[in-house]
């Protein structure tokens, strides 16, 4: 579902992915972990299309990057530490300007599941600049799945969360996962990681050093693989 | 369920519709772009005032510099608008072609200057006792005004990546706009004093194309100016 192949991104000399191999397959939830400064934005804005890399090749849904960027994002939804939305329309406003962007048919009964999904249909109609940090993530993440997308990127999505909303997005997460998904997520929440991913990568200076199944570490710890991992 | 990529119009429609609610809801843009615009006609008015006769050949040259600081205004705000919030990642994500977005906030700077030129003209009717509803005058500060939003929403996209934006777009706008404003002040002066078609020609024929060439620029480039 999504493949990268000695995948290199330069920022003029400073060189940020260095031949990143990774690989996805439909439906499994991987959690990319590691130091702040490894590359793992940069690594899922160049999945998103929203970045082109140096050298190397990238695989979305079976769809080449750069080349075929619009299909990609198609079927993509990215959720980051910002919500991409607009504080001066509603909920139901914002989606509705997504779906439209997206081409969705039946767009009111799209906003509607959405809404319950999150969990907002009560205030869908309340503008997003009288939500909580906590309920403009979840819009966020209603935004980047009202085109149901089979691809999901999250970059810190719990950043700036409260313990309550932090619980309530994972209730999302789950949801989002459940619906046999493929999820990319960075996050240096290892706990929350190990809650919810089937898999565990470790980028630590722009290539990939670690990867494990949950499985794999049910009888150490991520803590203790993820350490182990940054110092090799 | 399966999403279908919307066409090119339809994406730049929802833009356009989007920019529209939320201004209708904020009036952030609109009420700088006139009490800015206001002012300067207000502060003209006074410097001018004993001398009618300057007051009639500085007529064009008064609009125009009102219309052009406003037009910045405006158009800084509305590519931060996009930027402070990441929403324009979520532009981007949209399986659009790039294009789409920029014709969609141009389409949108152009109604904001549009509103904010169609209040300050009868304003400045009264005050300057000019009579500014005549239809060359109309169809040039529409040309200026597309040929304007046109280079600047181009511009403003290319600025708002950099941490001086606000400085960053008139020193890159103005250089550019010059042809567009030089000639929207020479056709407006002509139809104000009631110039000979011919004279007004040439600079009509200069806003016509310089509209031509900035309309088609973003069509090949807008992708590569929004790319990191």
């Amino acid at each position: 579902m999504i493949e990268t192949k000695k995948l290199v991104k330069r920022f003029g000399l400073k060189i940020v992915l260095r031949g990143v191999d990774f690989s996805v397959q439909p439906g499994e939830f991987v959690a990319l972990l590691g130091p702040n400064g490894a590359g793992k934005t940069t690594f899922l804005r160049i999945l998103a299309s929203l970045s082109r890399p140096s050298l190397g090749e990238v695989t979305v849904a079976n769809y080449k990057l750069p080349d075929q960027a619009a299909q990609v994002r198609a079927k993509l939804g990215v959720v980051s530490h910002l919500p991409l939305l607009y504080p001066d329309l509603t909920a139901e406003e914002n989606l509705r300007f997504y779906a439209r962007m997206y081409g969705i048919d039946e767009q009111e009964k799209r906003i509607t599941e959405v809404l319950n999904m999150v969990g907002l249909e009560h205030r869908r109609k309340d503008l997003v600049s009288t939500f909580s940090r906590g309920m403009q993530q979840r819009l966020a993440i209603g935004r980047a799945v009202v085109h149901d997308p089979e691809v999901m990127l999250f970059d810190e999505p719990y950043t700036g969360l409260d313990q309550d909303a932090s619980e309530m997005l994972d209730d999302v997460l789950r949801s989002v996962a459940a619906k046999g998904r493929t999820v990319v997520m960075t996050s240096h929440d290892l706990a929350r990681a190990e809650d919810l991913a089937t898999r565990f990568d470790i980028l630590s200076r722009g290539v990939i050093v670690a990867s494990a199944r949950h499985e794999d570490i049910k009888n150490t710890n991520l803590l203790a693989f993820y350490k182990k991992a940054i110092e090799s | 369920m399966k999403a279908p990529s919307p066409s090119f119009f339809k994406a730049m429609m929802a833009i356009v519709r989007k920019d529209l609610a939320a201004e209708f809801r904020s009036r952030e843009l609109l009420s700088a772009m006139l009490v800015f615009s206001l002012l300067v006609i207000i502060i003209f008015n006074f410097a001018l005032e004993l001398d009618v006769k300057v007051r009639e050949s500085v007529t064009a040259g008064v609009l125009w510099t009102t219309f052009a600081f406003a037009g910045t205004l405006g158009l800084n705000r509305s590519m931060a608008v996009e930027k402070d919030r990441g929403c324009m990642d979520g532009l981007l994500l949209a399986p659009v072609d790039r294009s789409a977005i920029y014709f969609g906030k141009a389409i949108s700077n152009l109604a904001f200057m549009l509103v904010v030129e169609a209040i300050v003209l009868p304003v400045y009717s009264m005050l300057y006792n000019t009579n500014l509803f005549q239809p060359g005058l109309l169809l040039v500060i529409l040309l200026g005004s597309i040929g304007y939003i046109a280079v600047g929403t181009l511009l403003a996209a290319m600025s708002v990546q950099t941490r001086t934006r606000d400085v960053m777009l008139p020193i890159l706008l103005f250089p550019i706009a010059i042809p567009v404003l030089l000639a929207a002040v020479k056709a407006s002066s002509g139809f104000l004093n009631g110039a000979e078609f011919s004279e007004i020609l040439a600079p009509l024929n200069l806003l016509v194309v310089y509209d031509l060439i900035f309309i088609a620029i973003p069509l090949m480039f807008f992708e590569y100016v929004v790319e990191e």
